[in-house]
């Protein structure tokens, strides 16, 4: 599988990118959204793990982008949100199974990724 | 001045953002503390498979928590410092200390609209009795609204200068100043009042200017 991880903090995406690699899943990052739509446009990604939060274009917004141009691409959407009301209305939005919130154990961002590449959604 | 009772809604509200921002910004710093103590944890299991160590690369992890840790620290001074705001009624402050607090607080929420803040303080220090709590209040809600009405350079600018022996706060760099949502806001009317801070649009030089009392009478 080959997962797109886009999020504003350089720091947190490039360390989650190598330990998925390490873990022998094909990760790329990037912490401009402008940069996700032109990566996009070379390879082909199963999933794009999305920071909801982001400056411009947030997760949600670019999830939709991505979505019109890459019908079959996956999404699980990071949040830093910490009360549980935050997570519930995130969930909502976002649609709970594909929702994760920060600090990721990299366990559960991997079988997240296993859930929602077999779902339909 | 008596400003007992009168924190109210706005004020409360104004509160909660601010911390619900400050939380998010630690979590954002715990979030790269754990993935790169996370990494550490994998190169163990690979060396413990027998797999070599690069001791570079553990260097490079550690000093990246320990400017996580420092980050999460600035953070939390700032907090700290933005909750004992409201501790005094009317106190002795430093106009540019205040500013600097103000757009250490208010830096995310503009980094999310593509905004820089630049701050430009006065060469000497400003001194003057305010209640710090709703100067801040006053502040953030300028340079919140600010943010919509900013030319393509995406830069606001804050400066503070001496002015009759007082202070004066300047926001430049906005356009559209004869915005009804930048001037009218009743709640920042408000609060300008009770700290007798005097705000005026200087629509010719693209900037607000904030004249504010040495001590309101």
């Amino acid at each position: 599988m080959r997962i797109l991880l886009v999020d504003d903090e350089k720091e947190l995406v490039s360390t989650l990118a190598e330990r998925l690699q390490l873990r022998g899943i094909e990760a790329d990052w990037v912490t401009q959204p402008e940069k996700a739509l032109k990566l996009t446009e070379e390879k082909q990604y199963d999933i794009a793990v999305l920071d909801i939060k982001m400056p411009k274009i947030g997760g949600l917004q670019l999830k939709k982008i991505l979505q019109k141009k890459w019908p079959n691409m996956k999404f699980i959407f990071l949040t830093g949100h910490g009360s549980e009301d935050d997570y519930r209305a995130g969930s909502a939005e976002a649609g709970a199974q594909f929702y994760l919130v920060k600090p990721v154990k990299i366990e559960s961002l991997i079988e997240k990724m296993k859930t929602v590449l077999n779902s339909n959604t | 001045m008596e400003y007992n009772g009168i924190i109210g809604k706005s004020g409360l509200q104004f509160f909660g953002k601010i911390s619900a921002s400050i939380s998010h910004e630690i979590k954002n710093a715990l979030a790269i503390i754990n993935e790169n103590a996370g990494l550490l944890e994998d190169f163990v299991l690979m060396a413990e498979q027998g797999l070599p160590l690069d001791p570079e690369r553990i260097k490079t992890l550690s000093s990246k928590i320990m400017k996580q840790i420092q980050r999460a620290d600035t953070i939390i001074k700032n907090m700290n410092q933005f909750a004992h705001s409201i501790d005094a009624d009317e106190k002795n402050i430093d106009i540019n200390m205040i500013l600097e607090l103000i757009i250490a607080l208010s830096a995310r929420a503009a980094s999310m609209k593509g905004v820089t803040l630049v701050f430009l303080p006065a060469s000497r220090s400003l001194s003057i009795e305010t209640n710090p709590f709703f100067l801040l209040n006053l502040m953030h809600s300028l340079i919140i609204t600010s943010l919509d009405h900013l030319g393509g350079n995406k830069q606001l600018t804050i400066s503070s200068r001496s002015f009759l022996d007082c202070g004066c706060i300047e926001l430049c760099g906005i356009e559209r100043l004869e915005s009804e949502s930048l001037l009218n806001h009743p709640e920042r009317t408000a609060i300008a009042s009770l700290i007798q801070a005097n705000v005026v649009a200087n629509i010719q030089n693209h900037k607000i200017e904030i004249y504010l009392p040495c001590k309101p009478a």
